[in-house]
């Protein structure tokens, strides 16, 4: 489903080398979580598959696309795909959360109709039913990761992206977030998450990729963390 | 689509609201360009007017000799017809010209006794000629010199003609007339561009503020339109406003200046204002449409890499 060809990414004509020679596969349906030190390379890695960064070197295919050869009036289009969730939440500080996750669905075109069905379907999904008209505010942090997650899945994509979604939670919230993006996945959607924590890699039991200076050291189907 | 359209201008009016303060700076810009250019609309009319107005009473004069025979001066007139710049030749028979002298002078005592002490008509007969532009007298006015200059030394036909004392008004009004059209153009252009500026700068901040609104919509795969759209329709929510506002303000100008207008150039500003209501307010509103979308648009695409 994704495939990265030998990608390379060099900042300041050869100063700073983010990615080097970079290449991996993700199937249809994995969890895979990418881990390494700060610096390692994986925020790059995950910009590079929503064409927010440009490789200096190599291919980025998502089925049998280019990514970056996608026109740029088409990258919406392609961005609709992809689910983002970040360590910021990124949440607008001036809706609710229901609007917040109705919003996504509004810069996708789609109807008030689809709308009032599927923002509380997802809202649910993260167990936040009860809480559909606080404010970003009002809620926990664990609470805005969900929301975010709600928003990332609203729109049915194919892939799931969480850069370091536990970034900034408690470890009951990491552990709630952590289970709704395996229930994400248990329902079909593939999802890449890059993460420090250790317990929730050793917890998860999937596939860990492991960087370290722009580089893959190990690819396990089975990972632990280790670094 | 529609529903894109309503969630468009909801976003637009609420950017405009929420940036209220810069919102009315900008309008207030777009107010005083919009004000100059409706000016210049309004000026240019009376100017037009005026010019028409004297364009109409420009004629040049060819006098004849009293002795000249009829025949020739309607031959006269058949030939200066021809001429494809002219539009109108009058004939003023001597006897007209006396009626009309006697009236002009009905009230001078002395001059009615001293042509009564003539006993003979001494007026000539006259032509006037009425070209179609102000510019082609010239031409008419050098055919009449050469016409003049062939004519049979023993039998005279034309006396004098009045072109050459007109012909320096007529340029000097001409020249007025475009002076204070460029002049005006040149201020106008000025104004846009400063508007265009001034707006495309108010556009920013309105970004700048919502960059954070921005940079969730492109993550959730918002179109381009849809982030631009609001930005946009809030440039021409500016130039509507403008407009209107613009339109209200030349309401009492007008009608203070009216019967001056009236007066002076024969031509009511106060009655083109409301005869031409439907006119100017698609030309200053229309304008502040374009201004304001012209400078959205500018500003979106150098500041929002979208």
């Amino acid at each position: 489903m994704i495939y990265f060809d030998n990608v390379s990414k060099i900042y300041n004509g050869g100063d700073s080398i983010a990615l080097q020679n970079v290449t991996f596969q993700v199937a249809p349906q994995e969890f895979v979580s990418i881990v390494g030190h700060s610096g390692a390379g994986k925020t790059t890695l995950l910009k590079m598959l929503i064409a927010e960064d440009f490789p200096t070197d190599g291919t980025v295919f998502f089925e049998s696309l280019n990514v970056h050869s996608i026109p740029r009036g088409q990258l919406p289009n392609f961005r609709r795909k992809i689910g983002t969730v970040f360590q910021d939440f990124k949440l607008l500080p001036h809706k609710t959360a229901w609007e917040n996750v109705a919003f996504a669905m509004e810069a996708n075109g789609r109807t008030d109709e689809e709308i009032a069905e599927n923002v509380p379907q997802a809202l649910a999904l993260v167990d936040l039913s009860a809480k559909i008209l606080q404010f970003p505010h009002e809620l926990s942090g664990g609470e805005k990761q969900r929301v975010a997650i709600a928003r990332a899945i609203v729109n049915q994509p194919d892939i799931i992206i969480a850069d370091e979604p536990t970034g900034n939670l408690d470890p009951i919230a990491t552990y709630e977030v952590v289970q709704i993006l395996k229930k994400i996945n248990d329902l079909g959607t593939t999802v890449i998450m890059t993460t420090h924590n250790k317990g929730v890699i050793d917890a998860l039991g999937r596939r860990v990729i492991t960087m370290d200076e722009g580089k893959i050291i190990r690819d396990d189907s089975e990972g632990k963390y280790v670094l | 689509m529609w529903t894109g359209f309503k969630r468009m201008v909801h976003a637009g009016f609420i950017g405009f609201w929420r940036n209220a303060y810069v919102s009315l700076a900008a309008v207030f810009v777009m107010t005083v360009t919009l004000f100059v250019v409706g000016s210049v609309l309004l000026v240019g009319q009376l100017l037009n007017a005026s010019l028409v107005e004297i364009r109409d009473k420009v004629d040049i004069n060819v006098y004849m000799v009293p002795s000249a025979q009829e025949e020739d001066i309607v031959k006269l007139q058949t030939s200066l017809e021809a001429l494809p710049d002219v539009r109108e030749v009058t004939y003023t028979s001597r006897e007209e010209a006396l009626t009309a002298f006697q009236e002009r002078h009905k009230d001078d005592e002395l001059t009615i006794q001293a042509l009564d002490e003539l006993g003979d008509n001494p007026l000539g007969a006259s032509l006037a000629i009425r070209a179609a532009e102000t510019s082609q007298y010239e031409g008419i006015a050098n055919f009449i010199s050469d016409q003049q200059i062939n004519e049979d030394p023993a039998n005279p036909l034309i006396d004098r003609v009045n072109y050459f004392q007109n012909k320096e008004a007529i340029e000097k009004l001409t020249a007025i007339i475009g002076a204070v059209e460029r002049g005006s153009y040149i201020a106008m252009i000025i104004l846009v561009i400063a508007t265009v500026l001034i707006t495309l700068n108010t556009v920013r901040l309105a970004i700048f503020t919502s960059r954070e609104e921005i940079s969730v919509m492109r993550l959730v795969g918002a179109s381009n339109m849809f982030i631009r759209g609001p930005f946009i329709l809030q440039g021409i929510v500016y130039g509507i406003i403008a407009g209107v506002l613009t339109l209200l303000v030349l309401y009492p100008i007008v009608l203070w200046l009216g019967p001056a207008t009236e007066g002076f150039f024969q031509f009511n500003i106060f009655s083109y204002y409301i005869g031409h209501f439907g006119y100017l307010f698609f030309v200053i509103v229309g304008s502040g449409i374009v201004l304001g979308a012209l400078a959205s648009i500018l500003a979106i695409t150098r500041y929002l890499r979208v």
